[in-house]
C-alpha cells in the first residue's frame, strides 16, 4: 500500500499539498473566533450540492417554474428536505457573512497587507446577496414575483443605464419566460462561477498572509490540523443543526401561490433586505436605494485605508456597528409596522388561503398553461361565464345565467335546454323561430330557414307533424344530452326514421344542411348538433364553414379571437348541457 | 555570432509576444462577443403590439361610486408562447350618477325644471379605469374601504378615487386607461385599452 502512495506522491506531490493545507501555523493557537470563514465554506458547499440537485428538477419558465418547485416540494421523495436545506442554508449564510465580517473588522484582519483579500471578501458578500436575490424569484410565487418586480423597478431608475439594465436583466419589457431563464442563469451559472473564482483567490490570499491572530495570544502556536479543524467542524455542525431545525419546523421552505399580476399582494423582500425596503419609506428613492447603500459600501471598501490612520480602526468598528444597528432597527420597524397593520394580516391570510387552495388543486395535475389557470378556473363557473360573455345577446331561461335581468334586449336565442326535444319543438315552429326566444332579433328572422318553416309547416297535416316529431327526436339525439339518455335509447327506432326523414323523402333538411356526410353545406352542419363537441366548435368560431360561415350574424369567435380559453368554453357548454 | 544576432532576436521575441497577445485576445473575443450580443438582445426590442380594447365588465356589474377590480384577460405573447391569460388588472369606477345629478342640477336649474328626462338624466354612463400598477414601484394598488382611497401597501402611496396622488411617494397620479365610451353608451359593456406604463417617473410613458 505504501508503495502505491509513494508512487502517487512522486507523480503528483500530493503529500506536500496536504501538509501545506493542514499544517498551517496559527499564532496563539486555535480559537473559536476563527471559525466563520470555514462555516461559510461549508454553507457554500451545501448550496452547491443542494442547488445542483434542485437543478435536476427545476424548470425555468412562467408555466413551469412554480409547478416544478411545487413538484419538488410536495411530490418528490425528500424534495421538501432538499429544498429546505437550500433555502435555510441561504438564510443562515447571510448571518454568517455578517459574523465573518465583524470578526475580520474587529480583529483588524483587513489591514495591510491583507487589503486585497478584504476586498475579495466584500465582493463575495455582495455576490452571495446577489445569489439570494436571484434565488428568491425562481419559484415564481407571489412573494418572489412582487418583491423582485419592485427591485427591478428600482434598478430601472439607475442613472443613465437604468432602463437598459432592467431590460437586460428581466429579458424584455415585461416579466416573462426570459426573466426566469436569466435569473436562473445568473443564480446557477454566472454568480456561482464568480463565487468560486473569488473564493479561490480569497483562500489563496488568506494562506499567503497567514492567520491574523487576535492579540494577545492566549496559548502556544498550534497547527491548523487538528485543533482548529475540530473547532471548525463543530461550528459547521452547529450551523447544520440550526438549518435542520428550520427545515423540519417549516417542512422545507414556504411556497406561495403562483405569481399573479392581477392580485393584490403585499410585496416584501426577504428579511435581510427589509431594512432597505423600510428606508425607502422615509427618504427619497435615490437617497435610499443608491446614495446611502453606495456610501456605506464605499466606506466599507475603504476600511483598509481608513484603518491606517490613528483612530481609523475605531472608526471602522464604529461604522460597522452603526450600520448593523441601523439595519437592525429598520428591520424591526418594518416587521413591527406589518404586525400592527390589520390590512397586512388580512392580505397575508388571503395569500395563505390561495396558496393552500392551489396546492390542493395541483394534486390532480396541472394543465400546460400552468397552475394559475387552475386557481382562476376555481372562481369560474358556467353560469358566471355565461353572464359575462354570452348574456349581452343570449338569454338563459330569460335571465343572464345567474338569475339577473338582461342588460340589453335579447338578440340571440335563449340557450336553456339547447338541442333538447322541447327546445327544438319551440324552434322548429314558424312562430317560435322568429320569436325573440330564438332568432327573432337576428338576421335569421328573415332568412331562408324562417321562410322554409313558414312555407312547409304553417298549417301542417298530421303526416307532416309526425315527420317533424321524428326529425326533432332524431336531431335532439345528436346532442347526446345526459338528461335525455334514457329517452334516446328507448326511441331508437323513431330516431332511425327521423334520420331518413331529414332527406328528400321527408322534409329535405339536407337541401341546405349537412347531416352525416350527405347534404349541402349552405347552413350549419347538423351532425352532432348540440353535442359537446359541436357546441365547443360553434363557440370557438361560428363563422367556420361547418357552422354559419359567411351567414354568421354577430356572434364573436370566442376561441379564435382568444376571448375564452378552451377550459372556459367547456365550463359554459357543460353547464348548458347539464340542465 | 551571438552578439550580432541579439538585436534581430529581440525583435523576433517582441513580434512573437505581440502576435501571441493579438491571437489570444482575438480567440477570446469571439465567444465573448457572441455571448454579450445575446445577453443584450432585449435592448431596443419593440414591445409586442398589444393594447387593443378588452371587454372587462358589464356596466350593471359595477356599483356606482365604489371601485371594482377586474382582471384583464387578453391574448399575450411571451417570447415563444401565445396564450390567453391574465395580463394585469384594472380598477373600474362607475361614476356615482346620483351624486353627480345633484351637482349638475344645481348648476343648471334654469334649464328645464319640469323635464325629468333632461340631458343630465340621459347622460351617458361614465366609467373610469385605472391600472392597478402603482406608478411608484409597480406594486399592486389596493382599494381601502374604510378610507375610501387607493392605497399601495409597499411604500404607502395614496390616491384619491380620481387617481390624484394624496402624498409625495408616487411620482404621478394613478395611470388612467382609455375606456371605449361609444361601446359603453351603446351596449353597456366596459371595454378598456390595457397599457402598462413605466413606473417611477413623473411622466406617463408606455413601458
Amino acid at each position: 500500500m505504501k508503495q502505491l502512495f509513494d508512487w502517487l506522491d512522486q507523480r503528483t506531490g500530493y503529500r506536500e499539498l496536504i501538509k501545506e493545507g493542514l499544517y498551517e501555523n496559527i499564532p496563539g493557537g486555535s480559537r473559536w473566533r476563527y471559525v466563520w470563514g470555514r462555516t461559510l465554506m461549508f454553507a457554500l458547499t451545501v448550496q452547491f450540492i443542494t442547488g445542483i440537485a434542485l437543478w435536476l428538477a427545476y424548470s425555468p419558465s412562467t408555466q413551469t417554474a412554480w409547478e416544478s418547485v411545487y413538484y419538488i416540494q410536495y411530490e418528490m421523495t425528500g424534495g421538501w428536505f432538499l429544498r429546505g436545506l437550500h433555502h435555510w442554508t441561504a438564510q443562515i449564510m447571510t448571518v454568517l457573512l455578517v459574523l465573518h465580517l465583524m470578526q475580520v473588522v474587529i480583529d483588524g484582519a483587513y489591514k495591510a497587507p491583507r487589503e486585497v483579500n478584504f476586498w475579495f471578501g466584500v465582493l463575495l458578500l455582495l455576490l452571495v446577496l446577489g445569489l439570494s436575490h436571484t434565488g428568491y424569484l425562481l419559484p415564481w410565487d407571489q412573494k418572489g414575483y412582487w418583491a423582485t418586480s419592485v427591485a427591478t423597478d428600482i434598478m430601472a431608475s439607475t442613472p443613465l443605464i437604468g432602463p437598459w439594465l432592467k431590460q437586460v436583466v428581466i429579458g424584455g419589457h415585461d416579466y416573462g419566460h426570459h426573466t426566469l431563464t436569466r435569473f436562473f442563469a445568473l443564480h446557477a451559472g454566472v454568480l456561482p462561477a464568480t463565487v468560486i473564482a473569488l473564493t479561490a483567490g480569497h483562500i489563496y490570499l488568506f494562506r499567503r498572509h497567514g492567520v491574523k491572530a487576535k492579540d494577545p495570544y492566549r496559548a502556544k502556536d498550534e497547527y491548523f490540523w487538528p485543533g482548529q479543524v475540530l473547532k471548525d467542524v463543530v461550528a459547521c455542525l452547529a450551523v447544520l443543526a440550526v438549518v435542520l431545525f428550520f427545515v423540519i419546523r417549516e417542512h422545507g421552505a414556504h411556497l406561495d401561490a403562483p405569481a399573479d399580476p392581477a392580485s393584490a399582494y403585499q410585496a416584501r423582500p426577504d428579511w435581510y433586505f427589509l431594512s432597505l425596503f423600510q428606508l425607502l419609506k422615509y427618504v427619497p428613492q435615490f437617497v435610499g436605494a443608491f446614495l446611502i447603500p453606495g456610501v456605506v459600501m464605499t466606506l466599507v471598501m475603504l476600511m483598509p485605508i481608513i484603518g491606517k490612520w490613528e483612530l481609523g480602526h475605531r472608526f471602522n468598528v464604529g461604522l460597522l456597528i452603526a450600520v448593523l444597528a441601523g439595519a437592525g432597527g429598520l428591520t424591526w420597524l418594518s416587521i413591527n409596522q406589518d404586525n400592527n397593520d390589520p390590512k397586512y394580516k388580512e392580505d397575508m391570510a388571503k395569500a395563505a388561503a390561495d396558496a393552500a387552495l392551489i396546492k390542493k388543486l395541483a394534486k390532480d395535475g396541472i394543465p400546460p398553461e400552468g397552475a394559475l389557470a387552475l386557481l382562476r378556473a376555481q372562481n369560474e363557473t358556467g353560469p358566471k361565464l355565461f353572464a359575462r360573455h354570452c348574456a349581452s345577446c343570449h338569454a338563459y331561461d330569460g335571465h343572464d345565467g345567474l338569475g339577473g335581468k338582461l342588460a340589453n334586449e335579447q338578440s340571440a336565442p335563449d340557450l336553456k335546454g339547447f338541442a333538447s326535444r322541447e327546445n327544438l319543438r319551440g324552434m322548429l315552429d314558424p312562430e317560435g323561430f322568429i320569436s325573440p326566444k330564438f332568432f327573432g332579433n337576428t338576421e335569421h328572422e328573415s332568412g331562408r330557414m324562417a321562410g322554409f318553416l313558414e312555407d312547409e309547416l304553417e298549417d301542417m297535416d298530421e303526416d307532416t307533424e309526425d315527420m317533424l316529431n321524428k326529425i326533432i327526436i332524431a336531431l335532439s339525439a345528436e346532442a347526446n344530452l345526459p338528461a335525455q339518455r334514457e329517452a334516446d335509447i328507448r326511441d331508437k327506432e323513431m330516431i332511425a326514421e327521423g334520420h331518413k326523414l331529414m332527406g328528400s323523402d321527408g322534409l329535405d333538411c339536407i337541401n341546405c344542411h349537412t347531416f352525416h356526410r350527405s347534404g349541402k353545406p349552405k347552413a350549419p352542419d347538423l351532425t352532432g348538433y348540440g353535442s359537446r363537441e359541436w357546441m365547443l366548435g360553434i363557440i370557438h368560431d361560428p363563422s367556420h364553414d361547418r357552422f354559419y360561415g359567411k351567414k354568421n350574424d354577430r356572434m364573436p369567435a370566442f376561441g379564435t379571437d382568444g376571448q375564452l380559453t378552451r377550459r372556459q368554453m367547456e365550463l359554459i357548454v357543460d353547464w348548458i348541457r347539464s340542465e | 555570432m551571438i552578439k550580432s544576432d541579439q538585436e534581430p532576436d529581440e525583435d523576433r521575441r517582441q513580434f512573437i509576444k505581440g502576435t501571441t497577445c493579438v491571437i489570444g485576445g482575438a480567440i477570446g473575443l469571439v465567444p465573448t462577443l457572441a455571448a454579450v450580443r445575446l445577453a443584450i438582445d432585449p435592448i431596443g426590442r419593440k414591445r409586442d403590439e398589444g393594447g387593443d380594447f378588452t371587454r372587462l365588465a358589464n356596466l350593471d356589474e359595477l356599483e356606482p361610486g365604489r371601485p371594482t377590480m377586474v382582471p384583464v384577460v387578453a391574448e399575450k405573447r411571451d417570447k415563444w408562447s401565445r396564450s390567453t391569460g391574465v395580463v394585469g388588472a384594472v380598477w373600474l369606477l362607475r361614476e356615482n350618477l346620483a351624486a353627480n345629478n345633484g351637482t349638475e342640477n344645481n348648476g343648471t336649474t334654469e334649464g328645464n325644471p319640469h323635464d325629468s328626462s333632461g340631458p343630465s338624466m340621459k347622460a351617458a354612463p361614465h366609467v373610469t379605469a385605472f391600472s392597478t400598477i402603482c406608478p411608484h414601484l409597480g406594486c399592486f394598488v389596493d382599494y381601502r374601504e374604510k378610507e375610501n382611497d387607493f392605497y399601495c401597501p409597499c411604500h404607502n402611496s395614496k390616491f384619491e378615487l380620481t387617481g390624484k396622488a394624496l402624498n409625495t411617494t408616487p411620482p404621478r397620479p394613478m395611470d388612467e386607461l382609455e375606456v371605449d365610451h361609444d361601446r359603453l353608451s351603446q351596449s353597456g359593456e366596459v371595454w378598456v385599452k390595457y397599457v402598462r406604463y413605466k413606473t417611477n417617473r413623473p411622466e406617463k410613458v408606455p413601458a
